[in-house]
């Protein structure tokens, strides 16, 4: 078999120290990394454990009104979290549409922002990839690529990142708290994650040995908490990632939008944050003709990387919807199909 | 193999009188949910080596390096098996000595053929270091271009499709039928092609002593796969057990033994020690069958009555470009409405892949959503109810053939799932329900048919001294339950009851049971295990009825009737005598008999002999986006006598829900330039998940059919899939007014 170290470390200095060392990953939920490892997408030389270091588990409210939410907190058991899902019910929501229950219990949140994306071409050793091999090229650019990426993308690079959580989080403002060899820091979630350009194989902000402790939400996400929802459109109904998804939250006073946060998932090679299209919601009336132009701000830029041009107009219909429901407010508790245009199912619950 | 369990632990099902029509729950099931139930790869037999295959990442060309020694070099690597240390076979494994044997890659030269085809065989002490060993052989290619779709490659005329049929067959004249029609459509459709999941993925446990062979692996075939391996390594079939008491599913990908399974059995011989070999999820795409793509084109026309006065169905379809297996698509238009003219047509080009063959519904699947599609199209045509134009067009003898049906309740089928799925108040216009939600909604439907089918088996049957009974035949219980409904059927052939019955099947070394295949098991093998009991109770017949000292003396002429371990008199059942004391009066501690099942030929002549369904299909499709849901599934089948109605209801929901799949979720994603399939994963093999089918309903219609075989059996494990993925495809279009041209459906064709 092809060896490689295994440690698991007691503090988080000694996994950091550990994981400075080239060739290391940390190991956490597993879920993306093993098959990684299986598939030789990536041989790592050192894998840390990190998944028994204490403390990084815990959700915790902050004196200032903000949320620390640890990184090896599971997936379900923040969206199952009530405290959690009442305040933020688009990421409660963006979490359950994610993967499958099984998937959930073992990833973790800090994992789920490095997840690698699902371009076919990245997984398939025998193709070229520029992100898994610097300068071998990419063979999604004239290949199978109706699912990628329509905004930030590169000659050297399509693939969109996967996760359903980042696009809520990133609309919220999310913080990423890293620690490092020089110390602790703080990383806002809009800066965290890279777009390809020249270097796809540089995915975020981590340096080696970083480690995610913990993501953070600020006092101010929890004030769209009665007009917050999260959308995804699928291929099935469960266990499948985004043909494209969008989080939208709202502060609505007088018909007038207060406040506006708009993401969009599957679409670029990070959670695409749009700030164009939350500046025309600002002040504005919050009704369907204000969304549309808000969805037409959020793609202004986009173009198809290939056989996709129908994810931009799929695109800008998620906007208008994920609006159009954030309006129409947060709904009691969470949908049976969470994030499913197909949600309404009476008397059904999301985790019968 | 015998199965433990007893039906006293399920007490719920202590029933009296037949066994046969109980809906008993699955025999095997116990076992199975404790995880008791001993898979091929759970077998490790004392020395046993790992093997893991390396495969080809190029579609074609040829293997021009391997680093062997790297890989011989790795802790716990024992051996590289390449073209160059492979034992020699007794047979040419390119050789083709009658249409059902189909071409192994079995190291026999460096040539690629298709993608994921094997190049070498790495043979460790661990399944890691053969993993790695794998990895380190580091192939070198010369690579040729691929040909990938169904128009990179020059079209032909197979001799043959499916199982040998004619490529073209034709009735009556098709131009004169268009010509005369009032109303005419013409309509092409694409299917992709599909690749085999089963859950357990092909996997063999191979041990040689001398030129004796034990095998574990699952095969829906025994004899077929003990004969062909006897052939390739020239050693007697009786000479090879093969031991297969479960599969996690087959569908049609272990009918033959399959290349990488006999590699299984050359490395064990390599390295003269017990060898275990399971295929990786994606090495599944290549080696072991898959359903082809085809490009369908229907030409259909109609008099001012909706009466079809043509259908030209025509197929396009691929094969390996070294292999002949064409999917018989348009053949789905021989048996189910009526026209005075039809023609079949079938062409196909050769492409770099491995052979396509059978999977569940070969022909009928691809064929039947193009054709229910298409018949939707000339219902709407002619301004016409689905149902009432299949009604009008309804076939009272089998359309191609002028044979009448030996049963045929689809009008029945028809009426029951119309009525359960409340039919009657369909709009005939497309996009003009919709729910509460505002969801657009739609239905649609579609004929669900199958044929018939029956092979050879055998069985064998014994009654013990203690009057218990024993029923042999090497049957295959691929997860649809045939060791239960097989010891329903054989309960009632010996008058026992089922606890006092020892079923035995899926090993070899048991008489023949034929193939679990074209939905024919059932029938094929129950009728071996009927006759068998009846030969076994003819004999115990004779020696009661001969003997002076029995209370049966003299009925020879008036007959016995066997039930519950005893013989009764036929015309006064106050005499009666028990299996064990009659055997125990002959001296004998055991009696057999034999029984054959086959089909009658002279009732093939005669007749046409086909199940047949009708699904009705729900779906909301959301206006904004195109995602689809399937909402309701109501299927009503007839297929002739249902040995155990839970069994069959689980058969129809699993075709069902494959239809589902077929409309609207299934697809090999192949790389246009490299031939690569992409998709080789189940997270992006898309089948559908539990959410995709919220409620499916099968309803079973009653059929007596005197002539297919004695017991009436009909088949059902495929033709679930027939129908409903037309029913889904018809339901999109009604919901939103576009007709789906393309399988699966995506959410781009719906963007309007």
């Amino acid at each position: 078999m092809r060896d490689f170290d295994y440690i698991r470390p007691a503090t988080i200095p000694d996994a950091i120290a550990a994981a400075a060392e080239p060739g290391s990953a940390y190991l956490a939920g597993g879920t993306n990394l093993l098959d990684l490892m299986k598939g030789g997408v990536t041989s790592p030389e050192r894998i840390v454990d990190i998944s028994r270091l204490p403390e990084l588990n815990r959700i915790e409210r902050l004196d200032d009104g903000g949320l620390r939410i640890g990184a090896l907190v599971r997936n379900a058991d923040l969206a199952h979290d009530a405290a959690f899902a009442r305040t933020y019910p688009a990421v409660a929501e963006a979490l359950l549409s994610g993967a499958s229950a099984q998937l959930r219990n073992a990833a973790t949140v800090g994992g789920n922002l490095l997840q690698r994306t699902r371009c076919s071409y990245f997984y398939d050793t025998a193709s070229a990839c520029n992100k898994r091999e610097p300068s071998a090229g990419c063979a999604a650019l004239g290949g199978e690529n109706r699912l990628h990426a329509v905004l930030g993308w590169s000659d050297a690079c399509i693939a969109t990142h996967p996760s359903d959580f980042c696009v809520p989080l990133v609309a919220l403002d999310a913080v990423v708290e890293i620690e490092g060899k020089a110390g602790r820091r703080h990383v806002t979630l809009a800066e965290f994650h890279r777009l390809p350009g020249d270097t796809p194989q540089r995915e975020n902000a981590l340096e080696p040995g970083d480690l995610i402790v913990a993501v953070r939400l600020p006092a101010e996400a929890a004030s769209f908490a009665a007009n917050a929802r999260y959308l995804k459109v699928r291929e099935r109904t469960s266990y499948a990632f985004a043909v494209v998804s969008a989080a939208a939250a709202l502060v609505v006073d007088g018909g007038k939008i207060r406040a506006a946060r708009l993401a969009l998932g599957g679409v670029a090679a990070k959670p695409w944050r749009s700030r164009s299209a939350e500046a025309v919601l600002l002040g504005a009336g919050a009704n369907e003709a204000n969304f549309i132009r808000a969805a037409d701000a959020a793609l202004a830029d986009a173009s198809p990387s290939g056989d996709n041009a129908f994810k931009i107009e799929l695109a800008r219909r998620i906007v208008v919807r994920a609006l159009m429901s954030a309006q129409a407010g947060t709904p009691e508790r969470l949908p049976a199909l969470p994030a499913s245009p197909f949600s309404n199912i009476p008397g059904a619950r999301h985790d019968a | 193999m015998t199965l433990e369990l007893s039906l006293n632990q399920q007490p719920a099902h202590a029933r009296q009188g037949s066994s046969i029509g109980q809906p008993l729950t699955r025999r095997d099931g116990f076992l199975k949910v404790t995880g008791a139930a001993r898979y091929a790869a759970d077998n490790h037999p004392p020395g046993m080596l790992h093997a893991v295959l390396a495969v080809s990442s190029i579609t074609r060309g040829r293997v021009a390096s391997l680093d062997i020694e790297a890989a011989k070099a790795h802790a716990g690597v024992v051996e590289v098996m390449t073209p160059r240390n492979r034992p020699a076979l007794a047979a040419d494994p390119d050789a083709k000595d009658h249409p059902f044997m189909f071409r192994l890659d079995l190291l026999q030269n460096d040539q690629v053929r298709y993608p994921n085809q094997t190049i070498a065989v790495v043979i460790a002490e661990t399944l890691e270091a053969a993993t790695e060993g794998a990895a380190l052989l580091s192939p070198r290619y010369e690579a040729l271009p691929a040909r990938v779709g169904l128009d990179d490659a020059e079209s032909f005329v197979p001799r043959g499709v499916g199982v040998g049929g004619p490529a073209v067959q034709h009735k009556g004249d098709i131009e004169a039928g268009l010509k005369s029609a009032r109303t005419r459509i013409e309509a092409t459709y694409e299917t992709p092609a599909q690749y085999h999941n089963a859950m357990e993925p092909h996997a063999i446990v191979a041990a040689w002593d001398g030129d004796r062979l034990s095998i574990d692996t699952p095969s829906q075939g025994l004899a077929m796969a003990q004969g062909r391996i006897a052939g390739l390594f020239g050693i007697a079939p009786q000479n090879i057990h093969i031991r297969s008491p479960f599969l996690g599913g087959g569908f049609g990908s272990k009918g033959m033994i399959s290349g990488p399974q006999v590699l299984g059995i050359l490395a064990a011989r390599l390295v003269g020690r017990p060898v275990k070999l399971v295929l990786r999820r994606e090495q599944m795409y290549g080696p072991v069958g898959h359903r082809a793509p085809t490009r369908q084109t229907l030409r259909m026309g109609m008099d001012g009555e909706g009466r079809l006065t043509a259908i030209h169905h025509h197929a396009k379809t691929a094969s390996s470009t070294f292999d002949d297996f064409f999917e018989p698509a348009a053949d789905a238009s021989h048996t189910l409405y009526a026209s005075p003219a039809i023609t079949t047509s079938h062409e196909a080009v050769r492409l770099d892949t491995g052979t396509p063959l059978f999977m569940r519904a070969p022909g009928e699947a691809t064929g039947s959503i193009a054709l229910e599609s298409a018949i939707d199209e000339a219902a709407h045509a002619c301004g016409m109810d689905p149902l009432e134009f299949r009604l009008r067009n309804h076939a009272e003898v089998e359309p191609m053939t002028g044979k009448p049906f030996s049963s045929k309740a689809l009008r029945e089928c028809y009426s029951q799932a119309a009525k359960a799925f409340g039919w009657a108040s369909r709009p005939l216009q497309p996009r003009l329900m919709r729910d509460a939600d505002g969801f657009l909604t739609g239905w649609g439907m579609g004929t669900a048919t199958f044929p018939a089918i029956m092979f050879q088996a055998e069985a064998r049957a014994v009654l013990k001294a203690d009057g218990s009974g024993l029923m042999e035949t090497g049957a295959q219980d691929m997860g649809q339950g045939a060791w239960t409904a097989f010891a329903q059927i054989a309960a009632d052939g010996l008058g026992l009851d089922i606890e006092q019955v020892d079923f035995r099947a899926g090993s070899s070394d048991l008489p023949n049971a034929g193939i679990a295949g074209g939905s024919g098991h059932t029938a094929t093998a129950g009728m071996a295990i009927h006759n068998a009991g009846a030969a076994v109770i003819a004999r115990l017949a004779d020696l009661a009825t001969g003997n002076e000292a029995s209370p049966l003396f003299g009925a020879g002429n008036e007959g016995v009737l066997a039930r519950g371990g005893r013989l009764y008199r036929r015309d006064d059942e106050s005499r009666s005598e028990s299996y064990a004391e009659i055997l125990a009066r002959a001296g004998l501690t055991e009696i057999e008999g034999h029984g054959k099942g086959a089909p009658d030929p002279a009732s093939q002549e005669t007749y046409a002999k086909h199940a047949h369904g009708a699904v009705f299909a729900e779906v909301k499709v959301d206006p904004d986006f195109g995602q689809i849901r399937v909402t309701r599934l109501v299927g009503a089948f007839a297929a002739g006598r249902v040995i155990n109605p839970r069994l069959v209801r689980s058969q129809y929901y699993g075709g069902m829900i494959w239809g589902v799949s077929f409309a609207l979720h299934e697809e090999a994603i192949t790389d246009r330039r490299s031939g690569r399939i992409q998709n080789a994963n189940l997270a992006e093999y898309h089948v559908p998940v539990n959410a995709d089918v919220p409620s499916v309903e099968a309803l079973l219609v009653h059929e007596d059919d005197p002539y297919v075989n004695a017991l009436g059996i009909k088949g059902v494990g495929e033709i679930g899939i027939t129908g409903t993925a037309g029913a889904v495809a018809n339901a999109v279009w009604h919901a939103t007014g576009v007709r789906p041209r393309r399988f699966p459906i995506r959410i781009e064709d719906l963007l309007v």
